[in-house]
C-alpha cells in the first residue's frame, strides 16, 4: 500500500476512531478531526510540482485482479485540483463546525464519522483510475451525503430531503454503473487511462451513445443539473457546514469531475457538445431565474449553486469543441475549458464563504428568512464584509476572482459563434445570449442576498435573538476563503501554472504533445471588447431590475405550481407508490382460486405456444395397439364417474364416486398386467376414501349445506384447456418416440444380478432403491406432520 | 353409551385376523418373486390392526398391542438406511445388495438377500405411518 492509497483510506480509517472520542466530553470532537484534512492538504500540495511538470503519480493495489478490478490510485492535474479543494475546504469546514455545532446538544461523533466517510469517499472518486472503484466511492459519497442531510433526523424536512437526494443520486449512480459496464464491453478494461488511450476506436461503436448517456445521467444527477437539481434545495436541511462542504464545494462537483474526466473519451462527438453545453446552459438560466424567487438565504444559495454548476458544465461542453480544432496553432477555443476549471476553484471559494456567512447569520439571529432580516450591517460587520466580497465575486464584479472567470465565460460563449461545427452557424448565437440573461439574474440574486440582509430596516421584533457578531473561530474559515477570493482576483496567474494548466492537460490530453504545456494566461484587463460591454450591460440591467423588484416579482406567482419540478417529483413518487399498490392488489387477490387460474392459464399458454411455435404436434398410429372390449368398458366407467363428480349435489356421493374411479383405475392395472400396482392402488384408495369420509364428517356445521358446483366460464375454459393440452402433448410425445426403452436391461438382469423374479419389486428395492428410501421418508414426514398438527393444536389456540 | 354386543364380529375377527396377518407376511416375504413386497405387506398388516380397532376401541387395542407407532416408523427408517449404508463398510457403493443361496436341512434351498432387510424397513415404516395417521385422527375429538 502506497502513500497515495493511505491518503484515500485514512479518512475512512479515522472515522472508526471516532467511537473512542465518544468518551471525551470536555474537548470538542472536531479538534481531533481537524489535523487530518490539514495533513492531507499539505501532502497534496507536495504533489503539485509533480503534476505541474505533467507527471502523474500512479499506484496500484490488486483487489479483484481476475475481473480487472484493482484499486489504482492516480493523481494527475485534475484529480489533484479536486483533492486540494476537498481537503482544503474540508479543513476549513471542520474548523467552522467546531464553533457551529454545540458540544453538549449535538451528537458530534456521528457527525464527524459521516463527514470523514464523505471526505474519504470523495478523495476516492477523484483519485481512482479504476472505474469500478470510482463507482464504489461514488456511491459512498451518495450514502454519506444521505446521512449528513438527515443529520437532524427528528425533523420531517431533513428526512424528506435526505430521501430525495438519495433517490435521485442513486438513480444516477446506477445509470453510471451501466455506462461503466458498457464502456467495459467496448474496451475490455476498467482503467480510465487505458480507455482514454483507446478512445479513437470508440466513436464507431454502437454502444458509444448509450454509454455516454448513462455516464452523463450519473454526472447530471450528482451535479444537480436540470431537471435533476430538485434534490439540492431540499438538501439545505443539513447543518450549514455540510451545505457549505458537500452542496457547494465538493460533492456537487463530482459530476463536473466526471464530465471533465470523460471529455477525452466522449468529447469529440457533437452529441456530447450539445448535451453537456445545452443542459449546462439551461441549468444556469433556470437556477439563476428561480434563485430570485427564494426567500430563504440557503434556498438562494442552493439555486445559485445549481446555476453556477450549470455554468461550469456548459463551459466544459463548449470546451470539448476545442478537440476539433487541433490544427490551429493558437487554439482560441481552449478558453472555455480553462474558464471552467478556473470558475470551479472560484466557485468553491466564494460559495463556501457565503454558506458560512449564512450559517453565522442563522446562528446569531435564529432565522434565515430574508423577509425577517434586514439592517444587520452594524451588528455583524465582519460577516457583512465576508458576504459582500463573496456575493460580488459571484455576481462577477471586479476586482474579485468571479469577475475574471465570468469574463472568460463570456469569451468562451462568444467564441461559440465563431465555430463552424455541429450547426453552430445557425444556433451558436443562442449561447452568448442565454449566458448573458443568466448573468443578469445572477447579479440580481447576489444583490438580493446582500442588501436584503444587511441593509434596510432592522426588524428586532421578528428575530428570536439579539444579533451580534459571530465568535472569532467561526469567522476565521470564511475570512480565509474571501482572502483567497481577493488573492485569486488580483493574482490569477498564481493558479494558472500550478493548477489550471495541469488540469487542462488531463481534460484535453490529445491536444498537447509530450513535454508541452498549455499556456494559460489570465489577464485582468484585456482591453475594450465585447465581453466588457456584456459585463457593463449585466450591471446596468441588474441594478434596474433590483430597483424595480417589488413591481415585477409577482410574475413568479403567475407560474402555476403544478408545473414545478418539485411538485412533479412528489407526484411521481406518490403515483408510483399508489400505482404499484394498485397493481399489486389487483392481481394478488389472496384467493387461491385466482392464483390457480394464473398458473393454469400460463401453463396452457406456454405449452400451446411451444407446440405451435415448434410445430411439434404429430399423430402417429403405427405403434398403437388395438383396444379391446374391457378397455372400452373400464374407460366408460372412469369417464362416467369423473363427469358425474362435477354434477352431484352431495359431497358424500362425490367421495364415493371418487372411490369408484380409483377402484376402476386398479382394474386398469389388472388389465394391463401390473399386479403390484393393482394391490397397492386398491388398499390406498380404500384408505384415502376413509380419510375423506373422516374429513367430511368433521366439516363445520355452519357451511355444511349441500350445493352443486357453480358454473363459471373461466373455470370451464381453463379446465377444458388444460385437459386438451395435456392430451395433445401425450399424443405427440407418444408419436415422437426417439429411442427404445431401457427396460430390456431389467428384464435380462433381474434374476442374474439381483436374484429376484418380481421385476417391480427388484427395481424398487435394488436397482432404484434410493428412490424408495426417500419415499418412505416422505411417508414418515407426512405421518409426523399429521401427528404434530393434531396433537399440538392446543398450543396454537393459547397463543392465538 | 351402552356397549353393543357384537359377538359375531369379535368371533369372526378371531378367526380372520390370523389369516390376514399370515397373508400379509406371505405377501411381504414373497415380494422378490411374486407380486407383493414391503409396501403392500405393511398396508395389509395395518389393515389387520384397523380391523381390530373397528371391533374394539382404541384403548383396548393399545393394551393388546402396546406399541408406539412413531417408534416403529423410526425403526423402519433406520433399518432401510442401515441396510443401505452398511454396504459402504465393504467398500462398495451405497445401497449395493448381496445375496446368496443356502441349503437348509428342513426348508431346502432358500436364498438370503439383503434387499429383504431393506424391504423390512419399508414394511415397518408403512405400518408405523398408517397406524400413526389412523390412530391420531381417531383419537382426535
Amino acid at each position: 500500500m502506497s502513500l497515495l492509497h493511505l491518503v484515500i483510506i485514512l479518512p475512512l480509517l479515522f472515522s472508526i476512531l471516532m467511537i473512542f472520542f465518544k468518551r471525551v466530553q470536555r474537548v470538542h470532537t472536531g479538534w481531533f478531526v481537524l489535523p487530518l484534512p490539514i495533513l492531507l492538504f499539505i501532502y497534496f500540495l507536495s504533489l503539485l510540482p509533480v503534476t505541474s511538470s505533467r507527471e502523474t503519480v500512479t499506484e496500484a493495489i490488486n483487489w479483484i485482479p481476475s475481473l480487472g478490478i484493482n484499486f489504482t490510485a492516480k493523481a494527475d492535474g485534475l484529480g489533484l485540483l479536486f483533492a486540494l479543494l476537498i481537503t482544503g475546504i474540508g479543513a476549513l469546514v471542520v474548523f467552522y463546525s467546531i464553533y457551529y455545532l454545540d458540544k453538549a446538544k449535538e451528537k458530534l461523533p456521528s457527525f464527524y464519522v459521516y463527514l470523514l466517510l464523505f471526505m474519504g469517499a470523495m478523495l476516492g472518486v477523484v483519485l481512482s483510475d479504476n472505474l469500478i472503484v470510482m463507482y464504489a466511492f461514488w456511491e459512498l459519497t451518495s450514502f454519506s451525503s444521505f446521512l449528513l442531510i438527515g443529520y437532524w433526523y427528528d425533523r420531517e424536512a431533513s428526512r424528506y430531503g435526505a430521501q430525495k437526494s438519495m433517490l435521485i443520486t442513486v438513480f444516477g449512480g446506477l445509470a453510471m454503473l451501466g455506462g461503466i459496464i458498457l464502456l467495459y464491453i467496448m474496451t475490455g478494461t476498467f482503467s480510465i487511462t487505458e480507455i482514454v488511450g483507446n478512445s479513437d476506436q470508440l466513436y464507431q461503436h454502437s454502444l458509444f451513445i448509450p454509454s455516454m448517456l448513462c455516464i452523463l445521467l450519473g454526472a447530471f444527477t450528482k451535479s444537480a443539473q436540470f431537471p435533476f437539481y430538485i434534490w439540492l434545495p431540499d438538501a439545505m436541511e443539513a447543518p450549514t457546514p455540510v451545505s457549505a462542504y458537500l452542496h457547494s464545494a465538493t460533492m456537487v462537483k463530482a459530476g463536473i469531475y466526471l464530465v471533465a474526466r470523460f471529455t477525452p473519451v466522449f468529447g469529440e462527438s457533437g452529441f456530447w457538445f450539445w448535451l453537456v453545453g445545452g443542459v449546462g446552459l439551461i441549468t444556469l438560466t433556470w437556477g439563476s431565474v428561480f434563485a430570485v424567487k427564494q426567500t430563504d438565504l440557503k434556498g438562494i444559495l442552493a439555486f445559485s449553486t445549481v446555476s453556477q454548476l450549470g455554468l461550469i458544465m456548459s463551459l466544459l461542453g463548449v470546451g470539448s469543441a476545442a478537440l476539433h480544432y487541433e490544427a490551429l496553432d493558437d487554439n482560441i477555443f481552449l478558453v472555455a475549458t480553462s474558464a471552467a476549471i478556473f470558475h470551479l476553484i472560484n466557485h468553491a471559494t466564494f460559495k463556501g464563504s457565503l454558506f458560512m456567512a449564512v450559517g453565522m447569520i442563522d446562528h446569531e439571529t435564529g432565522t434565515r428568512d430574508i423577509r425577517k432580516l434586514g439592517g444587520l450591517m452594524p451588528f455583524m460587520p465582519i460577516t457583512f464584509t465576508v458576504s459582500i466580497i463573496g456575493a460580488f465575486s459571484m455576481a462577477g464584479l471586479p476586482p474579485f476572482n468571479g469577475f475574471l472567470s465570468k469574463e472568460m465565460f463570456f469569451t468562451g460563449m462568444v467564441r461559440v459563434t465563431e465555430m463552424d461545427i455541429f450547426n453552430l452557424g445557425t444556433w451558436g448565437i443562442l449561447f452568448p445570449v442565454i449566458a448573458w440573461i443568466a448573468s443578469v439574474f445572477t447579479f440580481l440574486y447576489s444583490m438580493i442576498l446582500i442588501f436584503k440582509t444587511f441593509t434596510g430596516n432592522y426588524q428586532p421584533e421578528k428575530l428570536d435573538k439579539k444579533p451580534h457578531e459571530a465568535p472569532l473561530g467561526m469567522l476565521i474559515p470564511p475570512v480565509i476563503l474571501v482572502s483567497l477570493v481577493i488573492i485569486f482576483g488580483f493574482f490569477p496567474n498564481l493558479l494558472s501554472d500550478s493548477l489550471i494548466s495541469p488540469a487542462m492537460a488531463a481534460v484535453l490530453p490529445s491536444l498537447i504533445g509530450t513535454g508541452e504545456e498549455f499556456m494559460v494566461h489570465i489577464s485582468f484587463w484585456h482591453g475594450i471588447n465585447i465581453e466588457l460591454f456584456m459585463t457593463l450591460g449585466v450591471v446596468v440591467l441588474g441594478i434596474i431590475l433590483y430597483r424595480t423588484l417589488p413591481k415585477w416579482k409577482g410574475v413568479y406567482k403567475k407560474i402555476p405550481e403544478r408545473f414545478s419540478l418539485f411538485r412533479f417529483y412528489d407526484r411521481l413518487l406518490e403515483s408510483s407508490q399508489s400505482g404499484s399498490y394498485r397493481l399489486t392488489s389487483s392481481y394478488m387477490t389472496g384467493s387461491i382460486h385466482s392464483y390457480l387460474v394464473y398458473i393454469f392459464a400460463f401453463f396452457i399458454f406456454i405449452l400451446a405456444a411451444t407446440l405451435i411455435g415448434q410445430d411439434a404436434f404429430k399423430l402417429d398410429t403405427v405403434n398403437v395397439s388395438s383396444i379391446g372390449i374391457y378397455e372400452w368398458v373400464l374407460a366408460l366407467f372412469v369417464v362416467a364417474g369423473s363427469i358425474s363428480i362435477l354434477f352431484v349435489k352431495s359431497r358424500m356421493t362425490a367421495i364415493i364416486l371418487l372411490g369408484a374411479v380409483g377402484y376402476t383405475v386398479s382394474l386398469f392395472y389388472v388389465l394391463f398386467r401390473a399386479p403390484d400396482l393393482a394391490l397397492t392402488q386398491l388398499v390406498i384408495e380404500t384408505i384415502s376414501v376413509a380419510l375423506f369420509l373422516v374429513c367430511f364428517y368433521h366439516l363445520p356445521k355452519l357451511r355444511q349445506y349441500e350445493t352443486r358446483i357453480r358454473f363459471k366460464l373461466t373455470n370451464a375454459l381453463i379446465s377444458v384447456g388444460v385437459g386438451a393440452i395435456v392430451t395433445v402433448i401425450a399424443l405427440s410425445a407418444h408419436s415422437n418416440k426417439l429411442f427404445d426403452s431401457i427396460s430390456q436391461f431389467y428384464v435380462e438382469n433381474t434374476y442374474e444380478k439381483a436374484a429376484g423374479q418380481n421385476m417391480v419389486n427388484v427395481i424398487l428395492v435394488d436397482f432404484r432403491g434410493f428412490d424408495t428410501l426417500f419415499e418412505i421418508t416422505v411417508l414418515a414426514i407426512a405421518s409426523l406432520g399429521i401427528y404434530g398438527m393434531i396433537k399440538l393444536r392446543g398450543n396454537g389456540r393459547k397463543e392465538g | 353409551m351402552k356397549k353393543t354386543n357384537n359377538i359375531i364380529l369379535e368371533t369372526s375377527l378371531k378367526a380372520l385376523l390370523f389369516f390376514i396377518v399370515l397373508y400379509s407376511v406371505y405377501i411381504f416375504t414373497a415380494g422378490h418373486y411374486y407380486p407383493g413386497g414391503g409396501f403392500i405387506g405393511g398396508l395389509m398388516t395395518a389393515g389387520a390392526i384397523v380391523l381390530l380397532l373397528i371391533t374394539y376401541d382404541i384403548k383396548t387395542v393399545q393394551r393388546i398391542l402396546p406399541v408406539n407407532y412413531r417408534i416403529i416408523t423410526a425403526i423402519g427408517l433406520l433399518l432401510a438406511i442401515g441396510t443401505s449404508a452398511s454396504s459402504l463398510l465393504f467398500h462398495v457403493p451405497f445401497l449395493t445388495h448381496r445375496f446368496t443361496h443356502v441349503e437348509l436341512p428342513v426348508l431346502g434351498e432358500i436364498s438370503l438377500h439383503t434387499a429383504t432387510l431393506f424391504d423390512l424397513g419399508v414394511y415397518f415404516v408403512v405400518v408405523g405411518v398408517t397406524m400413526t395417521i389412523i390412530q391420531t385422527i381417531g383419537e382426535d375429538e
